[in-house]
Formats: structure tokens, sequence, C-alpha cells
């Protein structure tokens, strides 16, 4: 026991990331998304883009993610720092893994497979 | 009538190769394969830009990050961090993750151009270079909005009025992997790697120059401590100017056979013969003569060390350290091997620049050969002394035959028709030991002695002494000294032959001499004898005619007698 106890005291990082793991799987299908939108001015593939994300986080994540939509011709900072080329893109910043999107985000199964929301069509 | 405006890269060489620069306000694309320092043609490009005609540039790499860059570029004496702080250099990494983009949906690159844009304006960029633009192809698959918006991309750096390169990857079969040449068709640089004999090569060449001029060759270039250097070797041409300024040999009777004043000024000099016949000598005394008029001498070494050449050349009285300590002579040693001729003559042009003499040595040329063939060694020593004739250099070239050839009369590399005076350096081998010789071969434009003289080294250094010709042939050596001394004795008796014959004379002259003093007294006796008798024999006539006259008076004769007559006649005619 007290070895243990040792343990514990020298480790509460790990045992800390332990318990988030463990929270985390529970809250699967709670968790919050936070997303980035980059576009460039309010092009006809921009406001696209945001109709269809718009649409397919209020039918499958209502209530639990946020979103930032930027422009870059107003920000262009931001695009170096995020390493946005492509123009629409969507930045699943939360949960980890990072992933990005390009495009006018119309292939909406695509979407919900690559944000783990849906599994992969076989 | 408006020409193309050209914008100086600033890095050595390539503004000559293409007549003044890149194309002001478009694009270039600079392709080659791995490791053939497209980056570092792109990267210089912005650090000469940046420090000497003050263009601030961008660089947007594809591949490397800030740092490494940064990192990599010391090591060139690049500082790009105190660049980018003193607002002169930005550098933007562009970083794609195929794992992590998915494309959902329509897409441009709007992004990179606003990154681009951007980037430009914050610091007024005049120079932009996109390194390795391709990399987009292996992140992105949609080929054909990438098509689209590179060209997009490359119209938006023209109308920004910058002045890009494009670095691209080689194709297996066109210039790049992704068929850029189609959308960059204004300039376009291939650099090239290759090797021969384990040696590499980097070769550079302007493969289409829209609007302007441009050298087609391959040129090699160098990456170096100081960048990248491109050597537009083989642009020179003949009409270097010529001058009929004499300079010594360093060998004073060498000065005599070649129309007494040595060779010309510019002038290229071969030295040539088999192993161990004085032809590091004999450029010794070359340099060492240059040196002490004062004139600067380099000497490229590809067998000895400096020291080593230092050490032995003291030997025959030459003492190079002085010049070395005063700067006036410089070594430049290295092995044939080390790299590839194209690097030698980059280096040699370099080091020639640098230390500006007015002699060189390359002792010697033929260890070149091991490094290339035949053909490339002659071209490459004739535009190295293309080179050093325009800058009116004077060259001394030694070269190692091989003894076992027919006729020494051949180099290892034929560059003989290239030279201007071509000195042979032979060994005979006769009565047991090997003596030097000298000839000239020919020395284009003075009267040169045709005949052959014996090469002996002393502690005073190289001396040339008339060979003995005779009914036994060429005599060298001791069989020189031995007939010499035999000459000397035939002549000394020849001498004493022409003395005795003088004195007999002289003895001759003197007893005939004695002979006629003797006869003459003999004659002047016996005439004073005759004389006399003479006289005596009138006296005698007189008296009788005396006598007779008494006669007659005594008979008493009248008239004159006839004898009175006589008697008168005998006294008149008496002799004194």
């Amino acid at each position: 026991m007290s070895s243990n106890n040792h343990t514990d005291s020298e480790q509460p990082a790990l045992q800390s990331s332990t318990k988030d793991f463990e929270k985390a799987l529970l809250d699967e299908n709670h968790q919050n998304y936070f997303f980035k939108l980059y576009v460039a001015g309010m092009t006809p593939k921009s406001q696209r883009a945001i109709t269809n994300l718009h649409m397919i986080c209020e039918t499958h994540l209502q209530g639990h993610y946020e979103l930032e939509v930027i422009d870059i011709y107003q920000q262009p900072l931001l695009a170096k720092q995020d390493q946005v080329i492509a123009v629409p893109t969507l930045i699943k910043q939360l949960p980890l893994p990072l992933r990005k999107f390009i495009g006018d985000l119309s292939r909406t199964e695509l979407i919900l497979a690559g944000l783990e929301i849906i599994k992969k069509p076989l | 009538m408006q020409q193309l405006l050209k914008t100086p890269t600033g890095i050595n060489g390539l503004d000559e190769i293409t007549e003044g620069g890149l194309p002001l306000g478009r694009l270039t694309l600079v392709c080659g394969g791995t490791g053939c320092g497209k980056t570092l043609l792109a990267m210089e490009y912005l650090v000469r830009g940046a420090t000497q005609f003050n263009e601030p540039g961008v660089f947007m790499s594809f591949e490397e990050k800030a740092d490494e860059l940064s990192k990599n570029f010391a090591s060139l004496g690049f500082d790009l961090d105190e660049l980018i702080d003193q607002k002169l250099l930005t550098i933007d990494h562009v970083r794609l993750e195929p794992a992590e983009i998915e494309e959902a949906g329509e897409y441009d690159l709007e992004g990179l151009l606003i990154r681009l844009g951007y980037a430009i304006d914050s610091i007024g960029a005049k120079r932009v270079v996109l390194d390795t633009i391709e990399a987009l192809f292996s992140g992105l698959s949609n080929k054909n909005i990438l098509r689209s918006e590179l060209r997009r991309l490359f119209h938006f750096l023209k109308d920004k009025g910058v002045t890009a390169i494009v670095t691209a990857e080689q194709g297996e079969l066109t210039f790049t992997r992704f068929g850029l040449e189609e959308y960059v068709a204004d300039c376009v640089i291939f650099l090239n790697h290759s090797v021969y004999q384990q040696i590499a090569t980097r070769r550079i060449r302007i493969v289409k120059y829209r609007g302007s001029a441009h050298s087609t060759n391959e040129y090699p270039f160098l990456i170096d401590q100081q960048g990248f250097s491109v050597m537009p070797i083989s642009s020179l041409n003949l009409d270097h100017k010529t001058s009929s300024k004499r300079i010594s040999t360093g060998v004073e009777r060498l000065d005599t056979m070649l129309s007494t004043q040595g060779y010309f000024r510019g002038s290229s000099i071969l030295v040539s013969g088999t192993a161990g016949t004085g032809k590091s000598s004999l450029a010794a005394h070359f340099v060492n003569a240059a040196c002490t008029r004062g004139e600067r001498c380099l000497y490229f070494a590809f067998e000895e060390s400096q020291n080593q050449i230092i050490r032995n050349m003291h030997s025959i009285g030459i003492d190079f350290s002085q010049w070395v300590e005063q700067g006036l002579l410089q070594f430049q040693n290295a092995r044939a091997t080390q790299y590839g001729l194209e690097m030698h003559l980059v280096a040699m042009h370099r080091i020639i620049d640098q230390f500006k003499p007015t002699c060189v040595v390359i002792d010697p040329i033929s260890n070149l050969v091991a490094t290339a063939n035949v053909a490339e060694v002659k071209s490459m020593l004739s535009r190295l002394i293309d080179y050093l004739k325009m800058k009116e250099i004077t060259v001394l070239c030694t070269d190692l035959t091989t003894p076992d050839d027919s006729t020494l009369e051949h180099t290892e590399v034929n560059i003989s028709s290239l030279m201007d005076t071509w000195l042979l350096l032979k060994a005979l081998e006769c009565n047991g030991e090997r003596n030097r010789v000298l000839y000239i071969i020919k020395s284009r434009g003075m009267a040169h002695s045709n005949q052959i003289r014996e090469f002996i080294f002393s502690t005073k250094g190289i001396d040339l002494r008339d060979v003995y010709i005779g009914s036994s042939g060429v005599l060298t050596g001791s069989a020189r000294a031995n007939q010499e001394a035999k000459n000397l004795a035939e002549a000394l008796d020849c001498q004493q032959q022409i003395e005795f014959r003088e004195r007999e004379i002289e003895r001759k002259k003197l007893a005939i001499e004695a002979q006629i003093l003797a006869l003459n007294t003999q004659f002047e006796a016996e005439k004073e004898n005759l004389i006399r008798l003479i006289n005596k024999e009138q006296q005698r006539n007189h008296t009788l005619l005396l006598d007779q006259q008494a006669m007659i008076k005594l008979k008493q004769a009248d008239t004159p007698s006839p004898l009175d007559n006589a008697l008168a006649d005998t006294e008149k005619g008496d002799v004194e």
C-alpha cells in the first residue's frame, strides 16, 4: 500500500489524465465540438459552406458545439497560424485529433464520417 | 523599343549567363533533381537581393520550416534571422498534411494567395520564392482545381510586380514532375548533378528565356562557403589582347635560347617530360624569377604538399618560404581526384580572381586525367588558358609523359596545340648514366634555338650546357666531360706544334743569316786580293811604258811616239 501511495503522489498528472480519459469515454456522445471556419469574403462558396456547416451542426451536434467564422481577408495572420491555404477550410480544433475539411462542405456524409459522428459508409 | 528589363540575382556568374539576371516582374522556374541546389539558388537570390540591392523578399517554403532554413543557411554564412528582423526577408512555411485534410466540396487556394499577398505587402517585397510548389500536388488530390489555381497564383504574382522563382522537382521525362513549365513560361533554369568516375559535378543550364538572349551551354557551378557560383567559362572567346613584353624563364641560358629574352608575358608554356627530368624545378625557377621581380605567383600543386615543394626547392638553391611570407607566392595544393574537373576549374578561377597573380603554375596537368576523360580535360584546360590569357597571366604547365612512348613529342592530354611555348625535357641514357637534356619544340612568335642543351642541377639552381655533338653522336654527362677533356688535350697539342714550327723558322733564319755573313766576308777578302793584284799589274804596265819612253828618248826620236798616249791611259785608269 505504502508503495502505491508513493506512486500516486509522484504522478498526479498521470492520474488526472487517466481520469480525463475515462470521463471522455463516458461523455463520448456529449462532448463539445469547437470549429473554426475560414472563408475568404462572402462569396457564394463561403455562404454555401456556412449554410452546410450550420445544417450539419444543428442536426447532429445541437447544443454542444462552438463555431467561429473567420474571414482571412480581415485576419491574414490567422491563416498563417492555422496553415490555411485553401478556402473554405473547416478546422475541428476539439475534440482531438485536429482535422481539416476543405471545400464548401457539400459532401455531408464525408464530413460526418470525418467528424466520427457516424461510421464511414462501407 | 523597350527591352525586357531584368533583375540582377547577385549570384556569382548567374547574371552573366542570363545576360543581366531574371526577367523583371515575371516568373522563373528552377528545376532539377534532388539535392541539386534549387533551394539554395532560390534562397541566395533573396539574400543577395536583400543585402546587395536592398530588395526585400518572401520565401514561401512548402518543405522546410523557417528555423530549419535558418540553420541550414547559417552554414553558408547567411544570417536569415537578422534579415527577418530587418524586415528584408519573410519566411512563410506552408505545411500540408494530407492525412488531416478531407476534401469536402469545392474549394480554391485563395488562402495561399492571401498569405502570399500579406507577406509581400508586409515588407514591400520585390522578390518571391515558392519552394517547392509541387508539394501542393501531393497534399491535395483535385488536380483540376490545383492547375487552375496555380495559374491564378502565377498571375497574381505578376500582378504584384514581383520577380519570382518557383522551384520544382525534375520529372522522369519532363523538366518538372507536374508539368509546371507549362505555366511558367518566361524563364526556365535547369540544375543537374551528374557523377562521372565517382566524382560529382553540378551544372546549370538556361533552358529557356523568353524575350532575351542567353547562353545555352551547361555551366558547372559550385556550392561552398560563399554560396552558389556559376562559372561562365566557355563563353570566353579568342579575342584577348596579346602582349609583346617578355619575362625571364629564371634560367639565363634558357632566356638566351628563346631569342635572349624569355617567354612572352601572358603566354602559355608547356614543360613536358618523363619522371624526374626536372619539370618542377624548371617551374620553380620561373616562379622564383617572377617573385624576385615582385610579381605575384600562384602555384597549383596536384602532387606535392607546400612544405615538400619548399624543402625540395631548397636543394637547388631556391627559397620559396620568403616569397610565401611576403605574400607573393601562394600554393594551392589539392589532389586531382579531390573533386571534379569543373570544380577544379571553378576553384582555380575563384582563387585567381582573389589572389590576382601574374604568373600561374599548374604542376602537373597530366594528373587531371585521373578525374575525367582526355577530351574533357582538354576542354577544361583550353577554357582555363583562355581565361588566363584574357587576364594576361602567364601560365606554365608541366606534363608528365610516360617513358615507354615511342615518341616523347606527345602530351598526356594532347594539349600541345593550346600552348605557345613547349619545352621538352628528356633523359638520355648512355654509358650507364642518365642525363637530362632540354629542347625547345616550339615557341610561337620568336626565334628560338634549335639546339639541344644539357640540363644540370646544382645547389645554385639549373644550368644549361652545350652538349657535345660529334662523330659518335650526342654526348652528355661524363661522356661529354671526357670528350671535352680530350678536345682540350688535342687543342693543347696542336698549339705546341705551332709554337715548335715557329721556333724552327726563327732558327733557320738565324742560320742562313750567319751563312750570308760568312760568304760576304769571304767575298770581301777575295775582292780585296784581286784588286791588289790588278793594281800590281797596272803598276808593272806603267813602269814598262816608262821604261819604253826612256828608251825612245835615249834613241833621240823627235816625233811623239804612240806609246805616250798609252802611258797617259794607264795613269788615268788607275784603280783606286
